[in-house]
């Protein structure tokens, strides 16, 4: 799950981190009203969930109030990334020394937590860490002791810090890791923390991610629990509790288990075709479900296809295709559809199918096959009228 | 031979009183799984589907002698269940149970770094040893006996390789799902370390999808051992950062692609299969 900067701030403030002076802001008059409250340059920041926000033009600097509730102007209400800009945060620019990049994230292979610093800030890490991998120290956590105070000294000297900021460094590393586990986060990352010319390390971004499985236990969050998707058809599939991703094709895919679904989205690819999303029904399979996931799907108007790829296990082929017969006759849907069954039951559902006039396959890539055909006859057509 | 488990494994069932714990226990007893003992706190001393329930692991081991455990309990307490088979003295550990919090999993794994156990899973379908053993939530009945060793990432996949496995005649010595979440007990790597091992195993087909960098592991490992490998990668069509269904697929910046797996296999003059039908085919080739 992901949070605003300003949220995230605020639970740095709680742990002890030092931030920017700030304040979160809906309207051009509050902007200005803060900008006055701070009494010097502000920076105005997009909240909004995407990478990049700066390049995009979603972060600028103002000299004076006046300004601020100008610039603000520009960007509240319009789209960034396409996601419209509903609040900025109004905070004090900060004269920057130097910019570092802090993090702590988790590390599959080792099945630890990692340190990353380096003193390559206020960059794409992902570049340095293909550039120069050098340039990041990564320090593994021990699961049961934590951080070491030799490891912390060690980070330090790698970073030539000046001596008498030593114990600052020190509380800022323990308050992060103390924040990132109480908080279940998979990432707390600051790009960049800045060593003002005052001498004093500042976050001067602050991103945070949580672990969705840990929000049961982390009732203080649901409130930050906005659907923050970019897509509309993301986030009602969140709503609806269905995992679903929007890709830019034009042929919706529908299956049962995540690398089942993969595996069709890589297929009608590999025929020519091109996939509009990725939609997991998970098991069970029911009428409800099914109805819900085509719904989800053809939300999408640029769809000129479905297909829908089961493969019968646990889940009952018949039940499948009751709940495709039912979704498809209450949605009225006039794009083709391709439905693959295979596994328990299969014949029951491939007859109930039948019936009801539907081409049902065995094969996968079979079924790839023949929706691509059947989209982009279905896609000329479309074009004539 | 197999790997793990055989027709003499005596399974402990936790949360078994649970709706999935019962269906599945009973799909297990069909299949001739040994189940012999089942836990849920506050419920020992209660039977279910002729099977004794128990407080605790412990008391279960100290009772029916048990050897493997498969795990149902529902993802706030997993964790904490996981912890207790192997404090019990359990040498394998199954985890079906999905959404268990990363910083449970980074615990238990150090946990079990202090066990000479091992543990599956979670988020997995769990491992079967055709006509012998089912310890999991699959379809038995795809599954038939053989020489081909198979290791996923995932559950419906797997089962529609396994499907076309069977149907060209291709049965299985033992096939583990090692779960679809980023931190979890067994590697591909372990896997295959197992399979060399294994007399009656001649092939793994290896199922991996994008996220994180087990398959490229395997792929380092696999160089140097004598074990024939065909490798199938799903995902090659997802966009960075975006999760697809499982918690641990999702491509990190440029780590993780299915691109770098399939050029890391490649390397290890591994064959790379492009479609389901073509692992079959693919093994076929290598074993004659």
């Amino acid at each position: 799950m992901k949070i605003h900067e300003y949220q995230a701030k605020e639970i740095f403030k709680r742990y002890g981190i030092p931030v920017p002076s700030s304040d979160v802001a809906r309207t051009p008059e509050e902007v200005r009203n803060l900008a006055e409250k701070i009494n010097k340059s502000v920076v105005i920041k997009a909240q909004v969930h995407v990478g990049g926000r700066g390049k995009a033009g979603g972060i600028k600097v103002a000299s004076n109030p006046k300004d601020a509730f100008s610039i603000s102007k520009e960007i509240l209400g319009k789209r960034l990334k396409g996601l419209v800009v509903e609040k900025v945060l109004v905070e004090e620019a900060i004269s920057i020394e130097k910019e570092y990049y802090l993090a702590i994230t988790m590390d599959r292979s080792t099945r630890k937590n990692v340190i990353m610093l380096s003193s390559e800030g206020g960059v794409d890490i992902e570049e340095v860490a293909v550039r120069t991998p050098e340039k990041i120290e990564k320090l593994y956590i021990d699961p049961a002791f934590g951080l070491q105070e030799f490891e912390i000294k060690r980070l330090f000297m790698k970073m030539n810090f000046s001596k008498n900021i030593a114990g600052e460094f020190r509380n800022f590393l323990i308050s992060l890791y103390k924040l990132y586990l109480e908080c279940d986060a998979t990432l707390a990352e600051i790009n960049p923390l800045v060593l003002t010319v005052e001498g004093k390390l500042m976050a001067a971004d602050a991103k945070i991610l949580l672990d969705d499985n840990s929000i049961f236990r982390h009732k203080e969050f649901e409130a930050l629990q906005e659907i923050a998707e970019d897509d509309e058809i993301e986030r009602e599939a969140r709503v609806r509790n269905i995992p679903y991703v929007r890709l830019n094709g034009d042929i919706g895919i529908i299956g049962n288990g995540a690398g089942l679904v993969m595996t069709t989205l890589d297929m009608v690819k590999r025929e020519g075709g091109k996939p509009a999303n990725f939609l997991d029904i998970g098991g069970g399979g029911s009428a409800g479900k099914t109805r819900q996931s085509l719904e989800l799907v053809t939300m999408d108007k640029n769809l000129n296809g479905i297909f829908i790829n089961i493969f019968g296990g646990i889940t009952r082929c018949d039940e499948a295709a009751k709940g495709i017969v039912e979704a498809i006759k209450s949605l009225k849907l006039t794009i083709p559809v391709v439905i693959r069954l295979i596994g328990t039951r299969e014949n029951e559902g491939r007859k109930l199918l039948e019936d009801e006039g539907y081409e049902v396959g065995r094969d996968m890539n079979e079924g790839a096959r023949k929706i691509v055909e059947l989209a982009g006859a279905y896609a000329k057509g479309r074009g004539r009228e | 031979m197999s790997i793990l488990i055989d027709k003499n494994t005596r399974v402990l069932v936790q949360g078994i009183t649970g709706k999935e714990g019962i269906f599945h226990t009973e799909e297990m007893l069909k299949y001739g799984t040994k189940i012999v003992a089942g836990v849920t706190p506050g419920k020992g001393g209660q039977t279910i589907l002729g099977v004794p329930v128990y407080d605790f692991a412990v008391d279960a081991v100290k009772e029916q002698d048990v050897n493997a455990s498969i795990i149902f309990v529902p993802a706030p307490f997993a964790a904490d269940a996981i912890m207790e088979a192997l404090s019990a003295g359990i040498k394998l550990v199954v985890a079906i149970t999905d959404g268990i919090p990363v910083r449970d999993m980074i615990k238990v794994s150090y946990f079990l770094d202090r066990y000479d156990s091992r543990l599956i899973g979670p988020n997995c379908p769990g491992i079967i040893t055709p006509g012998e053993c089912k310890i999991g939530i699959m379809p038995g009945h795809i599954f038939t006996t053989g020489k081909v060793g198979v290791i996923s990432r995932s559950g419906t996949l797997t089962y529609e390789v396994v499907n076309a496995l069977t149907l060209a005649g291709l049965g299985q010595s033992t096939c583990i799902g090692i779960g679809g979440d980023p931190i979890i007990g067994t590697s591909f790597t372990d896997a295959l370390k197992l399979f060399k091992d294994d007399t009656l195993t001649s092939i793994v087909a290896l199922i991996g999808e994008i996220g994180g960098s087990d398959e490229e592991d395997a792929a380092n490992y696999i160089k140097s051992v004598d074990l024939p490998m065909v490798a199938f990668i799903a995902g090659r069509t997802a966009p960075p950062g975006k999760r697809m269904g499982h918690a641990g697929a999702i491509i990190s910046g440029n780590l993780g692609t299915a691109e770098a797996k399939i050029k890391a296999f490649q390397k290890a003059h591994i064959p790379v299969a492009d479609t389901v039908p073509d692992i079959v085919r693919l093994i076929k080739e290598i074993m004659s």
